[in-house]
Order: structure tokens, then C-alpha cells, then sequence
């Protein structure tokens, strides 16, 4: 990257709500259905509906904008922006804009020197999406569009963030935590394929140390990490280009090509909408008392931060591990529930990271589908920690528990896995592995001492890995030296 | 006398004691559109067959003993209230053939109650015109003089009154659109206070102005039609939660302890010297009913008219954002791509005076405009409320003119528009409060032109405009009187 200019970065993120009705309506906002089949008069707009407010909605903002730190507004107020379009049944969306429900939060994130950076966030706000447009494929269609208003009415948060960002790698820092947060709220389910997180970004540039910024450009239409990345970096290399060659960056909205990793230039502001905004007079002031807002601030899940910082404080794992887990919200609570039924919180961590997630990549699921559940696993690591299976058979008892769904203890007992502690048996075996391996002894005697472990490993194959290996050292160790 | 002079409690209580059925009103009613409404262009649709049914299945209900107030009653309304299988054309082009496939609350009250529903009223395209002129059908004529206007924009809902072709009727009002054109033809015409009855399905014009009201012959059939429709809609989020008294009980026959205001505002020079006689005469007729007579002002009502026409073009360049021919209504196709599509749509779908207040709302929210126009009428708004409200505290009810001259003849203001837009400069004050007003007929201009008094309420205070009205009526006959067909 052209490092002669500072990159200036601002999102705005889209979020879908996870309500069961449509913002404005009683209809479903379920993905998938036929086309049109979730509307009614209001969200199609007929003449003469009218809009009445989800409380969910609200009630969502709420919990986002407290997670973030934000003013909530004791009074918001609806507005219309006026646009015409064929995916708008109204002529006009339903959204905020002088006063938003949220203004004045903000996002830690932690940066690569281990610091972390504060990203203002400078307004959540409110809003209806809009429909669909499908373009005809078969030949006789070939002309026409089809209008698919299910999606239209449905509730969305626009969390608008300062131009806080110096990098695409901050951006990315950022909507990834914001990605977990919503999820963690259980007001987004943070389908990012299905349009449930979608963000626009603003991006300038400008000679390091001027103080003013940039024109920028809006860059539209990127629904993954990876893509936003591509993006912005992009971007900023076309606009250096521009201002090497002796051009001026002009402000305008860009939309971004995932095939070719490009943008082109959508729309210029000579050609700007002037949205006509005004408080929507069919909507009433939305007032919001204190104790709606600390109903809801009492009400607030644990967010990964405190999360991360609860589970090295209390459980004792190391910070790196905290982080792993908590970077999905199924997966921390897999974690939790794990060590309250009773499992070493290391031995946890371990194996969830470990065994559990290489199975679920294989599998390409996710750990709430997972065949061993929380109680299974922590069963499991109860009878290492208690020693009846080792470490290593308890990889054969975890494979066995992820094919047929039994518990530990059935599998342990059925299939005869449990350790011999029994120090006669092991010194009987002992003594066979001694008698049948003299030249390998006689090494040993004479200082090969790094043979122990063939020992150790013939006496666990003879013992079909059930003999406790400690045990197995210490009396090997005392034999040899006979 | 007719079947169809009959008032609305008449026919209730004769309906009720079955000494009539409602299939010979429904009959009666239907047999006088039949011969009158062609010359008279008051009905845009009419249900001759559907209408009978709902009088059969009225009928049956009333002999099972479960009669509502409203059941058997042949009503009609204004087209800019949704029916579902109804065609619903707001008096417009481009919704000439829409059906719309759901009933809005008003009128799923009525149905609800078994009223029985003659057809859809003329009226000026979505609402805006104060003549009826604008209808894409043709004018609905004034029954009183068939060359003048009904008056607008609920032009059929106040003609079908006078000319009998209907017991009661509904309309909307967003700047007088009810109480003008019930001045104009000699019916009672009553705009409630904003959010006493739901504007679910009431096509809108004007959202923070628009309000349904019955139009009738009598003050105590407004009090009758009103009771029905009245309350709160949680479909309709500015619909107000505020009980609904018996309006029949609050009718009363002398105003003794009832306190009217005259604002000076509404008495002014250029007011036509029948409608200041007329009206001078109401008010001595309230003095000597009991009243006593305040003189008061409403310093603000200069800036009203202007305020009005900032306000309802705003919300109506947004609200009629939809009719964009993708979904219902008229498309018109042809070459070119979606832009044109649109603009040949609206282009032929909407008349002069719709494009001429769409042009206008634009304007007044653009970027740079917003402030001076649509942010500095919302202000204006506000004082012309505080007057009311201050007003109020002084006098429990207003009595001034409904408008400046009774109807004039078809055409004769259709090249001014500015000079239509005075014709509702005693009426739109009323909206900008969001409070209730009532015209009722209080004597005729030579030539027999009706001319109305209007009754101004507190915020609320429906029952006792309806009270004042009834008293009035009780001591005068104007209502009695009968347009010649």
C-alpha cells in the first residue's frame, strides 16, 4: 500500500433484527418463503395502512446501543426517505434521522501491538428494509422484473461509526466484534450470506498529518470480511492513484465487484438524491422512560469482553485461551456450561479447542450440533482427572461418544476401558516386557536411558493402554535398575 | 312523507319495532340514486345488487333481536376510505380500477354493525380541491343548483345528503373538506378531533391533518354515527386512547352556562354579506338559547392558509410517493426504461391540482427550502394551536362562518387556484389544532344557497359541539329544509 497517505475509514453496518414480525407489521420475517407470501396491506404498502411500531424493534436497539455505550434518546422520532424505487412499496423508507434512538458510543478494539483503540460509534438508528428485485431468467421473463416484498418492513439497526479507522485490517477488527456483539445480544444472527450484516464503507484517504479529511468514497454491496478487506484496500490504491496523477478524489457511492476485487462508480453527487427526509407524521414520538432502559440494561447478556476477562479471573486459563472461546457465543457458553457440570476448566479448554472444533471443521457444523454436549464432555474429563481412563484412551472414549451419543461411563465400562492401577498386574506385564526384550535392558543398563520410553510404550500396548501411565514409569524405572 | 327523509334514529327505531324492513328503505334509497345520480354525478360506484343483500342479511339480524344502532341503515362513502371488493378510486385516474383487499377500521365499524353500503362518493381527486372540480369523474353538482359546486373535497358525501340519496354519510376532512361542502348543501357535517377515529384505511392526503367525519341531516344523527366510529385503533398509531362518551346523551335543548367565543379573525371585510347576516342571526338564536356571547381572538389566523399549504402538500408529495403504477392502480408502459414508466404513470394518472401540490410539498422539503417552509409552518402550526387552546380557556365552544360565501358556480374559480384555496380560510385552522368542528345549516342566500354555521370545539370536546348543535336545531327548522330534485 502507498504509504505516503493515511487511509480514513468510517462503517455502516446494517444489522438485521432477529424479531419473529416485520417492524412495522404483524407479518413473519422468516427467510426462504414464497415470494410475497409474508405481507400484508401495511408492508405492501396499499393505500391507506399504516405503520405501527414492533416493540421488539426498539427493545433490541435498546439492548445494541447500551452494549455499545450509547445516549439512549429519551425521545426519537421516525422520518421518511423520500426515493423512488421499485423494491420501495411506499415511495419512501421508514428510517431516523434527526434524532436517532442511540448517538455517542462507542467500541474498544485491540490492535496488534496489544493496545486497544476506542471507534466512536456515532448513531444507531431504526429502520424498514426494502424488498427485492428479481430479474427474469427464463426467455419469455428476459424483460421483466418481479418485485419480492417479503424482505420489505423488516427491522434493521444502521450502527454508524465514526471515521475512526486508519486501516482495512481495523475495519475488519472492528465488524468482527460488532459481528460477535449482535450475536451475543440475540439481536442478529449475523447471517452475513443471507444479508443479515451487511456494511457500507467509507473510505478517504489523506497526506499523513493534514488534519482535514479526504473526499471519500462509498463503497456498497460487500457482504463478507474477507470481501470488505478486499474493498477498502482497493479503494484506497485507486484513490493514491488518483491523487498521484494529479486527480481529485470526487465523492460518490462505489460498488464493489467481488468477482474481478474491484470498484466501479455507481452513482456521482451531481446525481445525489436529495431525500426529502421529514418526521414521518404517521408514526408518533417514540419516548423511552429510564426504567424501560435499565429494565433492559439488567437484562443484558455477558458480552465477549467480560467474557474473555471472566473465564482468566475466575476459571485460571490463559488469556489466549479466553479469547478463542469467546470469539463465538455458542462456543463460550459450551465452555461454561462444561466447567459448571463439573470438568477441569484447562482440560476443557484444551479439548474444546482441540478435539471438539478439528471435528466440527471436518464436519462443517456448528457446536450447538455438536454429538457430545457439555455434560458428556465434562463426564469425560471427570474420569481423567479421577483416573480411571488416561489421557489416551480418553480419545478413544471422546471418538466413541462423538458416533453413538453414550456417555463416558457406559462406554468406559462396556467396552473394559478403565486404567489398571493394580500394581501386581502391571508388575506382571513389566516382567514380561523385561524377559522378552533383554538386548534393549541391557542398553538401558548401560546408559541408554532415553530407552524408557520404548518401555513404557510396549508395557501400555500389552496393557491395551488401560495400565496407568505414571504408575507404569515409576515401577519400570525401579525394575530396570535391578 | 318518504322513507328517505327518514333521520337516522327514525329509521333505527322503526327498523328495530319492525314497522320497516331494511330492504324497503335499502329499495328506496336505491330507487332515488337510480333517478337522480346521473345528473347529479354524487355516486362513483354504486352497489344496487350488494346493497340489497346487506339489507336481507341486516334484516335478519335485526329479527334475531341483535340490532346494532346502525344496523339496516343505508349509508354511503366518501371513495378515499378503503373497502375491501370495493373499488376505491380516491376520485383519481390512476386508481380508477383498484380493489382494494381490505376494509379500513371506520368502515369495518359500520360492517361490523350491519350497516347497509349504497356505493362510493365523489369527490376531488385524494382529497384536495374545495369544489368536488377535481374529480376525475366529472363534479358531483350542488342538489340545491345544479350549476354550482357541492363543494369539496367530501363533494358527494354532503350532496347525497341533500338530495336524499343516502340516510347519513361518511367523508374525510383535512382542511374543511367535510364542513364546507355540509355548508354547501345544508347538511351537518362534523370533523372530529385528530385521533378520535382511526385513519386506518382512510387513503391518506395529509396524515398529521386528515380525519374521517359523518355527514347527516341532523346533529344528533352525527352524535348517532359518530358514536360508532369513534375510539382508539391500535392499527393507527396516532389514534388517541381516550374514552368515547355517549354523544346522544351530551344533546341538549338550551345553552344555559354554555360560554361562546367569537374570534374576530373570522369576521372579516371580505365576507359575503349573506354569510355575515346568516350567521349573525345563529348566533343571536345561541344568545337566546342562553349562551352567553364572548368576544375573543385567535391573533394567529392570518398565517393559516399559508401554514395549511406548506404542511398537507409536504405530506402529500410523500404520501402519494406510492402510486408508481408497479404494484396497483394504473401503469401506463411504453418505450424507454423504469423512469419513464413512472412518469408516464403519474403524468396521466394525476390531475392538475394533485401535480400542482405534489410539485409543491417537493419543494418545500428540498434540501436548502426545509427550514424556511416546511420547519417555519410546523412552528406556525404550534402558535395557532396555543391559540385554541388559550381560547378555550375562556369559552366552551366557537361560533364563526364555515365559508366566506356560499357555493359558487361550477368553473368560476377553476383558473385561481389561490382563490379556491380562501374558501377554506375559516376551516383550516381547525386542522392545524388537531381539534373538532361542526357545520351545520343556519339559513339560505337568496336563490336558496345554504350556508353554514360552524361550532368550534376544545380537543375532545365533541359531545359538547354536538350539544350546542342539537340545541340549535331544536329552535330552528333550517335543517328541515329539502333541496328540489
Amino acid at each position: 500500500m502507498n504509504s505516503e497517505y493515511e487511509v480514513v475509514i468510517g462503517l455502516e453496518v446494517h444489522v438485521q433484527l432477529t424479531t419473529a414480525t416485520k417492524i412495522f407489521c404483524g407479518c413473519s420475517t422468516a427467510f426462504g418463503n414464497a415470494p410475497n407470501a409474508q405481507t400484508c396491506p401495511v408492508c405492501l404498502g396499499l393505500p391507506g395502512a399504516l405503520p405501527v411500531l414492533n416493540r421488539q424493534v426498539v427493545e433490541n436497539a435498546i439492548r445494541t446501543g447500551l452494549a455499545t455505550d450509547c445516549r439512549i434518546a429519551p425521545r426519537s422520532i421516525f422520518a421518511r426517505k423520500n426515493y423512488f424505487y421499485p423494491d420501495l412499496p411506499k415511495g419512501y423508507q421508514i428510517s431516523q434521522f434527526e434524532l436517532p434512538i442511540c448517538e455517542h458510543g462507542h467500541l474498544d478494539i485491540p490492535l496488534d501491538d496489544g493496545t486497544s483503540k476506542r471507534i466512536g460509534i456515532t448513531r444507531i438508528h431504526m429502520e424498514e428494509d426494502a424488498g427485492k428485485l428479481q430479474h427474469g431468467e427464463t426467455p419469455a421473463t428476459a424483460d421483466s422484473s418481479f418485485v419480492d416484498l417479503n424482505r420489505a418492513c423488516t427491522p434493521l439497526l444502521e450502527i454508524v461509526s465514526e471515521p475512526d479507522m486508519r486501516s482495512a485490517d481495523e475495519a475488519i477488527t472492528y465488524l468482527k466484534k460488532l459481528h460477535q456483539m449482535v450475536k451475543a445480544l440475540q439481536v442478529c444472527d449475523g447471517n452475513m450470506e443471507q444479508g443479515s450484516f451487511r456494511c457500507d464503507a467509507n473510505v478517504s484517504i489523506r497526506p499523513w498529518g493534514q488534519a482535514e479529511l479526504g473526499t471519500r468514497a462509498e463503497l456498497k454491496n460487500i457482504n463478507s470480511f474477507r470481501f470488505i478487506k478486499q474493498a477498502i484496500e482497493y479503494e484506497v490504491e485507486r484513490q493514491a492513484d488518483v491523487l498521484e496523477s494529479g486527480g481529485k478524489v470526487i465523492q460518490e457511492t462505489r460498488l464493489f465487484d467481488s468477482t474481478s476485487g474491484t470498484t466501479r462508480s455507481m452513482r456521482g453527487k451531481e446525481e445525489a438524491h436529495d431525500y426529502r427526509y421529514f418526521p414521518d407524521p404517521d408514526l408518533v414520538p417514540l419516548v423511552i422512560d429510564a426504567d424501560w432502559i435499565e429494565r433492559v440494561r439488567d437484562a443484558l447478556p455477558e458480552l465477549p469482553e467480560a467474557k474473555r476477562a471472566r473465564f482468566v479471573r475466575d476459571y485460571g486459563i490463559p488469556a489466549y485461551d479466553a479469547g478463542v472461546l469467546t470469539q463465538n457465543h455458542e462456543v463460550s457458553s459450551y465452555f461454561d456450561t462444561t466447567v459448571a457440570a463439573g470438568a477441569d476448566p484447562k482440560q476443557a479448554s484444551n479439548w474444546i479447542m482441540g478435539e471438539v472444533q478439528r471435528r466440527l471443521n471436518d464436519a462443517g457444523s456448528e457446536i450447538s450440533a455438536a454429538p457430545v454436549d457439555p455434560a458428556m464432555l465434562a463426564g469425560m474429563l471427570k474420569r481423567i482427572a479421577d483416573k480411571t481412563i488416561s489421557g489416551k484412551i480418553a480419545k478413544t472414549v471422546f471418538d466413541e461418544m462423538w458416533k453413538s451419543g453414550t456417555d463416558a461411563d457406559t462406554i468406559i465400562e462396556a467396552k473394559g476401558l478403565k486404567q489398571v492401577t493394580d500394581s501386581g498386574a502391571i508388575e506382571a506385564i513389566i516382567n514380561d516386557v523385561i524377559a522378552n526384550n533383554a538386548p534393549q535392558v541391557a542398553d538401558y543398563r548401560a546408559g541408554k536411558e532415553q530407552l524408557l520410553g520404548f518401555f513404557v510404550g510396549q508395557v501400555m500396548k500389552a496393557s491395551k493402554g488401560k495400565a496407568n501411565p505414571a504408575a507404569v514409569n515409576d515401577m519400570l524405572k525401579k525394575k530396570l535398575q535391578e | 312523507m318518504s322513507l328517505t327523509d327518514l333521520t337516522l334514529s327514525e329509521l333505527h327505531d322503526k327498523l328495530r319495532t319492525k314497522e320497516l324492513s331494511s330492504v324497503e328503505v335499502t329499495r328506496a334509497y336505491l330507487e332515488r340514486i337510480a333517478a337522480h345520480n346521473a345528473a347529479l354525478n354524487i355516486y362513483l360506484t354504486e352497489r344496487p345488487v350488494e346493497a340489497l343483500r346487506d339489507a336481507e342479511a341486516a334484516d335478519r339480524r335485526i329479527a334475531a333481536g341483535e340490532a346494532a344502532p346502525l344496523t339496516g341503515i343505508p349509508l354511503a362513502l366518501k371513495d378515499l376510505l378503503v373497502t375491501e371488493g370495493i373499488r376505491t378510486t380516491c376520485g383519481s385516474k390512476l386508481l380508477e380500477n383498484f380493489i382494494p383487499p381490505y376494509n379500513g377500521t371506520a368502515v369495518h365499524k359500520l360492517r361490523d354493525s350491519s350497516a347497509v353500503l349504497l356505493g362510493k362518493l365523489n369527490m376531488d381527486e385524494f382529497g384536495m380541491g374545495s369544489s368536488n372540480e377535481n374529480s376525475a369523474f366529472g363534479p358531483c353538482r350542488n342538489p340545491w343548483d345544479r350549476e354550482r359546486v357541492a363543494g369539496g373535497s367530501s363533494g358527494g358525501s354532503a350532496a347525497c345528503i341533500a338530495a336524499r340519496l343516502a340516510a347519513a354519510s361518511l367523508g374525510t376532512d383535512t382542511g374543511g373538506s367535510i364542513r364546507q361542502p355540509a355548508s354547501h348543501c345544508g347538511a351537518v357535517g362534523l370533523k372530529p378531533t385528530y385521533g378520535r377515529v382511526s385513519r386506518y384505511g382512510v387513503v391518506a392526503y395529509a396524515s398529521s391533518l386528515d380525519q374521517v367525519g359523518p355527514v347527516t341531516r341532523t346533529v344528533e344523527d352525527s352524535a348517532l354515527l359518530l358514536q360508532t366510529i369513534a375510539g382508539y385503533d391500535r392499527a393507527d398509531s396516532t389514534s388517541i386512547d381516550c374514552p368515547v362518551p355517549d354523544y346522544r346523551a351530551a344533546l341538549r335543548n338550551d345553552l344555559k352556562g354554555v360560554r361562546v367565543g367569537l374570534p374576530k379573525e373570522y369576521f372579516i371585510d371580505g365576507l359575503d354579506p349573506e354569510v355575515q347576516r346568516t350567521v349573525a342571526s345563529a348566533i343571536d338564536v345561541l344568545r337566546d338559547l342562553g349562551a352567553e356571547i364572548v368576544h375573543v381572538s385567535l391573533p394567529h389566523t392570518d398565517y393559516a392558509v399559508a401554514c395549511y399549504y406548506l404542511i398537507a402538500t409536504a405530506e402529500a408529495s410523500s404520501n402519494l410517493a406510492r402510486y408508481d403504477g408497479v404494484r396497483y392502480g394504473r401503469r401506463v408502459t411504453g418505450e424507454g426504461g423504469l423512469i419513464e414508466m413512472y412518469n408516464r404513470t403519474r403524468g396521466a394518472g394525476f390531475g392538475d391540482e394533485v401535480k400542482r401540490r405534489i410539485m409543491l410539498g417537493t419543494y418545500a422539503l428540498s434540501s436548502g427550502y426545509y427550514d424556511a417552509y416546511y420547519l417555519k409552518a410546523q412552528k406556525v402550526r404550534t402558535l395557532i394551536r396555543q391559540d385554541f387552546l388559550d381560547v378555550f380557556a375562556q369559552v366552551d365552544v366557537l361560533a364563526t362562518p364555515v365559508a366566506p360565501t356560499p357555493a359558487f358556480r361550477l368553473g368560476e374559480k377553476g383558473a385561481d387556484p389561490l382563490q379556491m384555496y380562501l374558501s377554506d380560510i375559516f376551516t383550516i385552522p381547525v386542522n392545524l389544532a388537531g381539534t373538532c368542528g361542526l357545520s351545520l345549516p343556519c339559513g339560505f342566500a337568496a336563490g336558496k344557497l345554504p350556508i353554514g354555521l360552524q361550532l368550534i370545539g376544545k380537543p375532545f370536546g365533541e359531545d359538547a359541539l354536538l350539544g350546542v348543535g342539537h340545541a340549535y336545531q331544536q329552535a330552528t327548522d333550517w335543517h328541515k329544509q329539502q333541496a328540489e330534485l
